[in-house]
């Protein structure tokens, strides 16, 4: 066996290097200014990793690296260049879906590895090691390949609800831990191939299972989630391996992910069992679901809008996913830019759930150039709202629901909300009268200061700038 | 339809129902609009203007009325000086006559008017429904009275408004106070605060307060609990002893400002007494009280109605005319809330009047409909709020979640345990990894906190970008000397590279949208 270049002690110099490096780049996220150079980190990171690995580990089959490794990149780079910022979240869920498949992958390849030895506890660790990681990858896998579906439209958005779903649940799960058992103590006798096979199956019914529950409105959870476990499934995969480098930054990932998906739970005051166990909106929707007679919507026309903007002094814009369908934030800069230039305060309110991951509106808002300095978060300017004379609410829905506060009956109570109907005159901009993910009907279309400006969320701003 | 407008007849009224302006815009909707020569002269409109608009000019009053279909007037039928008959006397079967009417008031007007088989709409009767705004005269007129009255006192205060420093002297500011902040309150102390003055405001109605403060007066509050809102936006009669506390408060506040503005009102009663003979002694002299409910028995004991008198030094404003006195603005808005109501009544924009009961606001605004009373009109459905649901029956969310101890107890002793079980188990050589694990676990949990949420998304890219140094794991296999384990592993570099330039490539494109 030829031997490795470097030794393997600067090795472990270089992936305490790497170890560091993607501590900065996650530190490095905390402010804009700071993200570009944290990026910069991960990226020196990674390449240290790389290198160390491919000089100091591998011994044979360059070539197949080599070209594996440049076909990827060339594939990831195309990826990330053609990708739409309105596609992100369906961008991010693939991603996910490779870390899974490749976690399970190397829990193969480690368990047919000839050269792989271990006896007793060791045994039965390692081996225990190997199931887990094929098991969280399989599962981050086959999710990750429905949310994908369901975020590009191409699988129905509505929560799949199977009939006895949390039973069925319960029996997969105690299903695996008995093909569990049985693994390893085939694998101590040198089988365990079939068992391996059975919980991969599985795990991928599981992980699909579990995201078609989900509906649209709790995506910002499941991609997070999914994030998180791609991150676990990294980690189980260096104990399985001995490395410590994968361990730590799995971890990393893992709870980051696992944050997130706290802090979306938390914008939506709901529990995280509940949005995986799914179904959202389909629980009680006894009080104001059913099409109960609310009283009139006041209709507004683009040029009664912009008429109403320029007589404002301040000015909230609060984006939703309807935004990001229209592709309409380019069109919310130009008029942000009018509006400023004549002296109006314009400001964004976005809500940690607007859109269909962490973060969407603003990045969507970064990509039309709106400085982010006027985009606010809703702890930020929730108590803005009195002072401020038109609110315009770009396709959102339920993230400006006031029954999410005074019913406590509603699938949303008790969910934070923007609260625009305390301003001036709030302006929404809808297609129609449904309603949104919840399937909630929403009051505030019926208040006394609420114009309803239907239509394209792009044609009408585009009417409106003109207006302007 | 032809709409007349006559010269409005009763003395000191300036106003004229409608303007050259609107008559245009009458004339879009269909209808031709005729005017007695000289209405609009004492509000600044020249026949010559109303006959641009395209306006008829006629001279002769009995031609006007009995030629026209729609008779629209500010005040409602009276003696005619010129004439020597009654107004209502000129209107003849079939016409329809919009003006105020006051039909609360003036009953017998009504019989009289249904006597004619006429049929006539009360401006003052607009329901108080958020559709109606545009057409709710009467808050047109509080607006006016409201903005009138701050200059009617400035007229008699002695002062400036606003405080100056100047080389002559120290100039302090006007105290204002201004009771009842109903849409006449409101604009008083509009005007008044930006004239300099400093304005405060008493209403019974707690709801005002941010009403009153966003026009950037101090709104006064009792320390004491009394909900005053009556229906359709008007105050309620109060308790005795919120009046008592009420009355403490004034006579406190009279002692202190200048200038008074009330407004208060209560529908169908005589205006409440709020400002006594004592507390009007108690004012500064060259202080100005002005009686916005004068013409209803007045504010203050001591205000009589159309006239301005001064006792005690204070000036006592009690002028019932006050939109009048702004005869140009009061026909302006006046004008175009007769426009709106009529555009209601005609949707076909046929010149065509359509009176349609099942429209609540002409339902509302209608007192007599072909000879016959039709006021008062049934209660307003509520179409405006959505019907009040019934008080949620159990609280059952409400019932206060004790952040219980036992939960996170049981997790962390069970966790605990848990990790003692695998300490005993496990060798030494996991229990290094694992070590390594849970403290990567808590710098993980240390730093993410501190990422802003606009960044959330860039977040999640690099983690994933990240996580994929599972590609170390193919690394170490790739080597191997089975081929399928090598392919297997080949497959994953290519997977896990192209995450690693694909989550990077795309963090940075995302990260260099965020510029300042």
């Amino acid at each position: 066996m030829p031997q490795a270049i470097i030794p393997s002690g600067v090795v472990s110099v270089a992936y305490i290097g790497a170890t560091i490096l993607f501590i900065l780049a996650l530190g490095g996220l905390s402010h804009p200014e700071s993200a570009r150079r944290g990026n910069l980190f991960g990226m020196i990171g990674m390449a240290l990793a790389l290198f160390a690995t491919i000089f100091g580990v591998v011994t044979d089959n360059f070539t197949l690296l080599i070209v594996m490794l440049v076909v990827g990149g060339a594939v990831g780079l195309q990826l990330a260049r053609r990708v739409q910022m309105t596609q992100m979240p369906e961008l991010v869920a693939i991603l996910h879906s490779l870390v899974g498949l490749a976690a399970v992958f190397v829990g193969f390849a480690s368990f047919t590895d000839p050269n792989v030895h271990f006896t007793g506890v060791e045994k039965t660790i390692h081996d225990i090691e190997i199931y887990i990681g094929i098991l969280i990858g399989a599962i981050t896998f086959s999710g990750s390949v429905i949310a994908f579906g369901k975020l590009s439209g191409k699988i129905s958005g509505n929560p799949m609800l199977l009939p006895a779903r949390h039973w069925m649940n319960l029996g997969l799960l105690l299903v695996t831990i008995w093909v569990g058992g049985q693994f390893v103590g085939q694998s101590a006798a040198g089988g365990g191939m079939a068992m391996l096979l059975i919980m991969t199956v599985l795990a991928l019914l599981f992980g699909i299972h579990m995201v078609m529950a989900i509906g649209g409105a709790d995506m910002p959870v499941v991609v997070s989630m999914l994030n998180s476990y791609s991150g676990w499934a990294a980690s189980a995969t260096g104990f399985m391996l001995s490395n410590d480098l994968l361990i730590v930054t799995g971890a990393l990932v893992g709870s980051s992910g696992a944050i997130l998906s706290y802090i979306m739970c938390r914008a939506m005051n709901r529990n995280f069992f509940s949005v995986i166990a799914g179904g959202f909106g389909t629980t009680s929707g006894s009080s104001t679901g059913d099409g109960e007679d609310q009283g009139e919507v006041i209709a507004i026309d683009a040029a009664e809008t912009a008429e109403l903007l320029k007589d404002a002094k301040e000015v909230m814009i609060i984006p939703g996913y309807g935004m990001a369908v229209a592709q309409a934030q380019h069109i919310v800069h130009e008029i942000t830019r009018k509006l400023r230039d004549k002296g109006i305060n314009v400001r964004f309110g976005i809500h940690p759930v607007a859109g269909r991951m962490p973060g969407h509106m603003n990045v969507l808002l970064a990509e039309a150039k709106l400085p982010y300095d006027i985009v606010f978060e809703m702890d930020e300017i929730n108590d803005d709202f009195p002072k401020v004379d038109v609110s315009i609410v770009i396709g959102a829905n339920d993230i400006v629901n006031p029954s999410a506060l005074t019913d406590p009956n509603s699938p949303i109570a008790g969910m934070p909300v923007l609260e625009c109907w305390k301003g001036g005159t709030t302006i929404v901009l809808k297609r129609g009268m449904a309603t949104g993910y919840a399937g909630v009907q929403n009051p505030l279309f019926f208040l006394d200061n609420t114009r309803m400006l239907f239509g394209d969320a792009r044609d009408s701003l585009d009417n409106v700038l003109s207006n302007l | 339809m032809k709409i007349g407008i006559p010269r409005e007849v009763h003395p000191g009224e300036q106003r004229v129902a409608t303007t050259p302006e609107v008559a245009g815009q009458l004339q879009k909707l269909g209808f031709t609009v005729a005017i007695e020569a000289g209405a609009g002269e004492p509000a600044n409109f020249s026949d010559a203007d109303y006959a641009e608009a395209g306006v008829e000019i006629v001279s002769d009053v009995r031609a006007l009325w009995s030629a026209s279909d729609i008779i629209m007037k500010v005040r409602g039928p009276e003696r005619h000086p010129g004439l020597n008959i009654d107004e209502s006397d000129l209107l003849r079967s079939g016409q329809v006559l919009i003006s105020f009417l006051w039909p609360a008031q003036n009953p017998e007007l009504l019989e009289t008017l249904a006597a004619k088989g006429i049929t006539a709409l009360a401006m003052d009767s607009v329901p108080r429904i958020s559709r109606a705004q545009k057409l709710d005269a009467l808050s047109s007129m509080a607006n006016i009275a409201g903005y009138r009255a701050v200059v009617e006192a400035a007229q008699h205060f002695g002062r400036f408004f606003t405080g100056q420093i100047t080389a002559a002297g120290k100039v302090p500011p006007a105290k204002v106070l201004v009771i009842g902040a109903g849409v006449a309150g409101l604009a008083a102390i509009g005007a008044a605060r930006s004239m300099g003055a400093i304005v405060r405001a008493f209403d019974t109605r707690p709801e005002v307060k941010e009403q009153v403060e966003s026009m950037d007066g101090e709104f006064l509050l009792l320390d004491f609990e009394e909900e005053g809102s009556g229906t359709g936006g008007y105050a309620k009669v109060m308790s005795e002893e919120f009046i008592a506390a009420e009355m403490a408060l004034f006579a406190e506040q009279a002692k202190e400002v200048d200038i008074i503005i009330t407004t208060a009102l209560i529908p169908g009663r005589p205006a409440p007494e709020l400002i006594t003979a004592e507390m009007v002694e108690s004012m500064k002299a060259g202080s100005v009280i002005v009686d916005l409910a004068a013409e209803q028995g007045g504010n203050c004991k001591l205000t009589e109605a159309g006239k301005v008198v001064v006792k005690n030094g204070v000036t006592l404003i009690g002028y019932t005319d006050l939109p009048s006195r702004l005869a140009a603005q009061s026909s302006q808005l006046y004008g175009t809330n007769l426009r709106h109501l009529l555009t209601d009544m005609c949707p076909e924009k046929d010149g065509q009047l359509v009176v349609d009961f099942e429209d609540e606001v002409v339902r509302g605004t209608t007192v007599v409909k072909d000879g016959e009373i039709t006021w008062p009109p049934p209660a307003p459905k509520l179409s405006a709020a959505p019907p009040k649901k019934p008080p949620p029956v159990a609280p059952a969310p409400a019932e206060p979640k004790k952040p219980s101890l036992i939960g996170p107890a049981l997790t962390f002793g069970g966790g605990a345990l848990a990790l003692f079980g695998l300490g005993l188990v496990a060798p030494p050589s996991f229990m290094a990894h694992f070590t390594v694990f849970v403290l990567a676990c808590f710098v993980g949990y240390m730093v993410i906190w501190n990422v802003t949420a606009a960044l959330h998304t860039p977040l999640m890219s690099v983690t994933n970008a990240i996580s994929s140094i599972i590609i170390i794991g193919a690394l170490l296999q790739i080597s191997s000397d089975e081929l399928w384990i090598m392919l297997l592993a080949g497959v994953t570099v290519l997977i896990a590279s192209i995450n690693i330039f694909g989550g990077f490539a795309v963090t940075r494109r995302m990260l260099d949208m965020f510029r300042r």
